[in-house]
């Protein structure tokens, strides 16, 4: 038997073709919503790999320090180097700011380091890593920034010395990472004119601006003025050691709360992107049904133009079965050809999203599943219609 | 009611219909579109069916062919009674596959189909290979001069081509009987003319029966047997039988 959906479609091929790319573009737009959803999935992933953490210590009672703020005292890796099972302890600040190139504001995520200690982008693409302890930078390569470029961190400027890849925070702003001491500094400094009325208020206070205390007001105003804060400490294990149970020793000892890696993922994916990937998921659905109903409508308007042709097959002895299969292969061969269209619309246009969108095979395949059952279900009202049509209608009177 | 005409041909009609009835609706509003219709076609034998709109040319059409079922009366394909209160186990969809075919005022052919496809589809769909559908639609279109025109779709063809193939279309399970529904209305006089020599051709050559409805007063007088049918009943005569042209 020849294929009847074959022929019409070779028949009408520019229809379906222009009906295809159009239904295409829409499944385009869904297999990049997921895309958007796993790159967000898969950026947090990549942060968390990224680091060479295997502990994320943050001041307790808090989901820091990408969830939520957090801020411990900089001293506090060294109790941390003291416990067991710890192989090396580091300093970390996060920031998500402008940074300013020339007369272009790219909104990054400063990360402050300790050269060569965890936190260090383990990868390179070009340049080398930050070896002087002021005014060095390593930058993500989505930042546009090139190697030896001025970089304007709020008051001094920073010269790429690096670029890596890959290292964005949870909402997908790349990374530039400098000196922690710098970051403490951008993070945490205050502007002249602030720094110039705290002095002037300490020196107003009765209470701190003593007669009989030589230079407490000074002291008091320096200490102000620098800043001895960070946001986390990341911890490497030593070999041998379950990083649960040193987690668990560093909440009981040092009375801090320490994430593994595990626990950190699901702090980042389950919690910090939830909403975004709710607001997805819902996004995703809307168009499943948008995309139903439109292949619904068109292959029920296709089977209207084709009442008289399906009366006449009805006629001639042809079975219920072979006109529903020819428009459930219709139906079938509009979803391919939209599912091909959309699947190579949504690769091309990837690159070019601001945040990382990943098309993962597992989700493309899925994607043709539901397309392929939208497309099936989406061809029952036109079939119900065919097989109601009465043969007698090919004969006049 | 019809009466016997003298040297009728004695040999197992193609199609006979006897006491054939159908009422539309019930109570009050039932019409009856079919009072009793009586009609024998031979093989070989082209008769035209004639009358006025309304009198039950198309019902009589729609129970011949099949469609609808009718409310009493016997029907016989080739001696064999398909419907005699009820279509005798068989099934309507099947009886129009096997064993009758159809022409109708407009060509009908499957525009996606070419004109091989569109001759061997009811061969493909009674379960016959593509390739022997295939030959037999080529040897119907060589039979009715459209040969050439076998590879190409339905939008190339003339009106008249498109009508032959039809007409093979029909032939293709060299069915007993052919329903014509007034396939020479869109026609001018010579093309008309042209279709009702091929379906006595082809009704010689296959020794189908078919029966013509028509309006068309150009092609009346070509019938060698004629009914009338008025009121839902038939009454048959004898026809000029004219040669063409």
């Amino acid at each position: 038997m020849i294929s009847l959906a074959g022929r019409d479609i070779l028949h009408s091929w520019g229809k379906y073709a222009f009906t295809g790319l159009g239904l295409g573009l829409l499944i385009g737009v869904t297999l990049s919503m997921a895309g958007i959803y796993r790159g967000m999935v898969d950026d947090g992933k990549a942060l968390l790999a990224n680091s060479g953490a295997d502990l994320w210590v943050v001041q307790r009672d808090t989901l820091g320090p990408y969830a939520e703020p957090s801020s411990l005292r900089d001293d506090v890796y060294r109790g941390l180097l003291g416990l067991p099972g710890v192989a090396r302890a580091a300093n970390v600040t996060y920031l998500t700011m402008q940074a300013r190139q020339g007369e272009r504001d790219v909104r990054v995520m400063v990360v402050g380091i300790q050269p060569g200690e965890p936190g260090e982008p383990r990868y390179l693409i070009a340049g080398r890593q930050i070896e002087r302890t002021h005014y060095e930078a390593v930058a993500d390569a989505s930042t546009g920034f090139q190697l030896g470029a001025r970089v304007r961190i709020r008051r001094h400027d920073y010269t790429v010395v690096g670029l890596t890849r890959r290292m964005v925070s949870a909402s997908g702003d790349p990374m530039v990472f400098i000196p922690l001491r710098d970051a403490q500094e951008a993070q945490f400094l205050k502007d002249n004119d602030a720094i110039v009325n705290e002095r002037a208020r300490v020196l107003a206070n009765p209470a701190l601006n003593r007669p009989g205390i030589p230079g407490l007001a000074e002291t008091l105003s320096r200490s102000q003025e620098t800043s001895r804060m960070v946001n986390a400490v990341l911890v490497q294990i030593a070999p041998g050691w379950a990083a649960d149970e040193v987690a668990e020793t560093i909440r009981r000892w040092k009375r801090l709360q320490a994430y593994t890696v595990p626990q950190m993922e699901e702090i980042l994916i389950a919690k910090l992107i939830a909403t975004s990937a709710r607001q997805i998921a819902v996004f995703l659905m809307i168009l499943a049904v948008v995309s139903a109903a439109i292949v619904s409508f068109i292959i029920y308007t296709m089977t209207l133009g084709k009442l008289r042709e399906i009366a006449v097959l009805k006629l001639i002895g042809a079975r219920n079965r072979t006109i529903a299969g020819m428009i459930l292969q219709e139906a079938l061969g509009l979803g391919l050809i939209g599912f091909l269209v959309g699947k190579t619309v949504a690769t091309l246009w990837a690159p070019y999203f601001p945040k990382y969108v990943l098309l993962e095979p597992g989700d493309a395949a899925r994607g043709f599943v539901a397309v392929m059952v939208i497309c099936a279900l989406a061809s029952t009202l036109a079939i119900r219609t065919a097989l109601r049509v009465d043969p007698a209608t090919a004969i006049g009177g | 009611m019809s009466a016997a005409l003298p040297n009728q041909a004695t040999t197992t009609p193609a199609i006979e219909v006897s006491g054939l009835r159908k009422r539309y609706g019930a109570g009050d509003t039932a019409v009856d579109a079919l009072k009793g219709v009586d009609l024998t076609v031979q093989p070989g034998e082209v008769i035209g069916l004639i009358g006025p709109s309304g009198s039950g040319k198309s019902t009589l059409l729609k129970c011949l062919g099949a469609v609808t079922e009718p409310t009493a009366g016997r029907i016989a394909l080739s001696g064999e009674t398909v419907y005699d209160g009820g279509w005798r186990n068989l099934d309507p969809r099947a009886l129009r596959r096997d064993r009758i075919g159809f022409v109708f005022q407009a060509p009908y052919l499957i525009p996606f189909l070419d004109v091989t496809d569109n001759v061997a589809l009811p061969l493909l769909l009674a379960g016959r290979s593509n390739r022997g559908a295939r030959q037999r639609a080529r040897e119907l279109l060589a039979a009715l001069d459209v040969e050439h025109r076998a590879q190409a779709a339905v939008a190339q063809l003339s009106g008249g081509e498109q009508q032959r193939v039809a007409i093979a279309r029909a032939l293709a399970n060299q069915p007993p009987i052919i329903l014509a529904d007034e396939p020479t209305a869109p026609l001018d006089s010579e093309r008309a003319l042209a279709v009702v020599r091929i379906l006595n051709r082809m009704a010689q050559q296959y020794q189908t029966a078919i029966i013509v409805v028509t309006h068309d007063e150009k092609i009346i007088p070509t019938f060698k047997r004629l009914y009338h049918i008025r009121d839902g009943r038939t009454y048959e005569e004898a026809g000029e039988g004219r040669e063409f042209g």
